[in-house]
């Protein structure tokens, strides 16, 4: 593979790898809209979910894209045109920005600098901008009220989220996230090395600070005060139809798809097999199936969770930062860099 | 462009000249737009663009971290709790009238002089300073360098940043 792409010029690697990000945007979205929020969800409930569009329902998400590209392009009287229509671009920047950082294997990687994991939580940030445009511009006090409760929150949960990373950077040495799969992979338990050390084991406590705030960042139920449907309508959201609609529903699952790869780069070890020379080139092929893989298991506890509990209230919810995430995750990191420096 | 021709020394860099002039000037735009709309919202937004093109300048010049520090601290941080502010207390739609006014003349001459002051402090101690851009600045070297050679600066900032976050407690608290 590093063969093959040191042969290519700048512009073929560019374009191989602006491909293959809108495949992991989109094919991640529409797995994690089938798998999980079309079936599981079903099965939970005890039904069958769609089953009219192709057998067992799998073409029901062509058919709910076809419904909205036909659908109006709506924009209310009052609202900002401009801001109003370039929202939902702003956001789903954001999360195409997130994915640049994400390595799939030894090669197979976008970037690969020393920005790593501080990049992807700067980026991740913009999509607040993109938010509050949706609940301004919009000229509706729904979508008011559904961008300044999600700003809250998102800002609050930012903290933790980052708080929790500091712990597996303090561990690997790096912020690369390439990096951060080798150190897993080159790891050891005790001196037995059969399996790597993913870091779930040594940083768990910043693995669920992590997982927690990821529900937050990601406005999935029990963290779904933003768009509340029985206060808000769909909040910061109400007034989009058609397509930008769509690019919302994209952004949204999309992102959940690359938080959980982030999460499993962290503490899952990433596209690692054990047993494989970290520099395979075998690794190239599998590497982002296997982490693909882990990013279907990680969603799948979100939608779990989204499906599971009731919605917290605001002062619950930013209590719950506030007061424990962030001490918590503050313990963590004294915890391991003492243990850094001791051990 | 003159500047970063300079900057660069006897070999031209052509494509980083080229995307400083067009970021340049795109932050110029969102600059002059960002003072002159009556709409606050959209002040905020036209401020977003120049802080980006700010950052865009700073991957030019191969320094990522201050980069990223950039979009992290100001459009993730600062410009959010603009927006968030703006719209917690005063979100009308269109055009507010009572934006600016009678100030603008004033905010000018203070933008002027600014500029004049910086601008004459800047050329006059890097002017022939050469900028060898071989390759992007290295977290670790930064990382070094605030903790070591600057360490006693980086103290004092933080003291600086505990002790505004107090005062912002003790004002909200008081009642």
């Amino acid at each position: 593979m590093i063969g093959v792409l040191s042969e290519l010029s700048y512009w073929q690697v560019t374009s191989i790898r602006v491909a293959a990000g809108l495949v992991a945007v989109l094919l991640v979205a529409g797995t994690l809209v089938y798998a999980h929020l079309f079936k599981m969800v079903s099965f939970m409930q005890s039904r069958l979910g769609p089953m009219e569009a192709g057998p067992y329902g799998s073409l029901q998400l062509a058919a709910e894209i076809g419904k909205f590209l036909q659908k109006e392009d709506i924009v209310p009287r009052r609202a900002d045109r401009f801001v109003f229509k370039a929202a939902p671009f702003v956001v789903l920047t954001s999360t195409f920005l997130l994915l640049v950082v994400l390595p799939g294997g030894p090669d197979a990687w976008f970037i690969s600098n020393d920005l790593g994991v501080y990049l992807a939580m700067a980026v991740s940030s913009v999509s607040v901008i993109g938010i509050l445009m949706a609940g301004w511009g919009s000229a509706s006090k729904y979508s008011l009220l559904g961008g300044l409760r999600a700003t809250g929150q998102l800002i609050a949960y930012e903290l933790p989220l980052l708080l929790a990373v500091v712990g597996v950077v303090i561990q690997a040495e790096t912020m690369n996230l390439q990096g951060i799969v080798l150190a897993q992979a080159d790891g050891e338990i005790f001196g037995w090395g059969a399996i790597g050390n993913p870091f779930i084991l040594t940083q768990f406590v910043g693995f669920l600070i992590f997982m927690v705030a990821m529900q937050a960042e990601l406005t999935q139920t029990p963290f779904d005060m933003p768009v509340a449907e029985s206060e808000l309508v769909t909040g910061y959201m109400t007034e989009y139809s058609g397509l930008r609609f769509l690019l919302f529903f994209i952004g949204e699952f999309a992102t959940a798809g690359v938080f959980s790869a982030i999460a499993a780069v962290l503490f899952l070890g990433g596209w690692y097999v054990p047993g494989l020379d970290p520099s395979d080139n075998l690794l190239n092929v599998i590497g982002p199936l296997v982490l693909f893989g882990k990013v279907v298991l990680l969603t799948f506890v979100v939608f779990w969770v989204r499906f599971t509990f009731p919605r917290f209230r605001e002062d619950q919810l930013q209590r719950l930062a506030w007061k424990f995430l962030v001490p918590l995750a503050l313990a963590n990191i004294v915890v391991t860099g003492v243990l850094k420096v001791v051990v | 462009m003159m500047l970063a021709a300079a900057a660069s020394g006897g070999d031209l860099f052509v494509a980083q000249n080229v995307f400083f002039g067009a970021i340049a000037l795109v932050m110029i735009v969102s600059a002059l737009r960002c003072v002159t709309t009556r709409n606050v919202v959209h002040a905020a937004l036209w401020l977003v663009l120049v802080l980006a093109g700010a950052a865009a300048q700073f991957i030019l010049l191969g320094s990522e971290f201050v980069a990223v520090t950039q979009v992290l601290v100001y459009i993730g941080a600062i410009i959010v709790l603009f927006l968030f502010g703006i719209m917690l207390t005063k979100a009308s739609m269109g055009d507010d009238d009572s934006v600016a006014g009678e100030k603008r003349l004033m905010a000018a001459l203070v933008a002027v002089l600014l500029a004049v002051v910086m601008g004459i402090a800047l050329i006059d101690s890097y002017s022939d300073t050469r900028l060898v851009i071989d390759e992007p600045q290295r977290f670790g070297e930064v990382s070094d360098a605030i903790f070591s050679q600057y360490i006693v600066a980086f103290e004092a900032v933080s003291v600086l940043l505990l002790a505004a976050l107090i005062g912002a407690i003790v004002v909200a608290r008081k009642e």
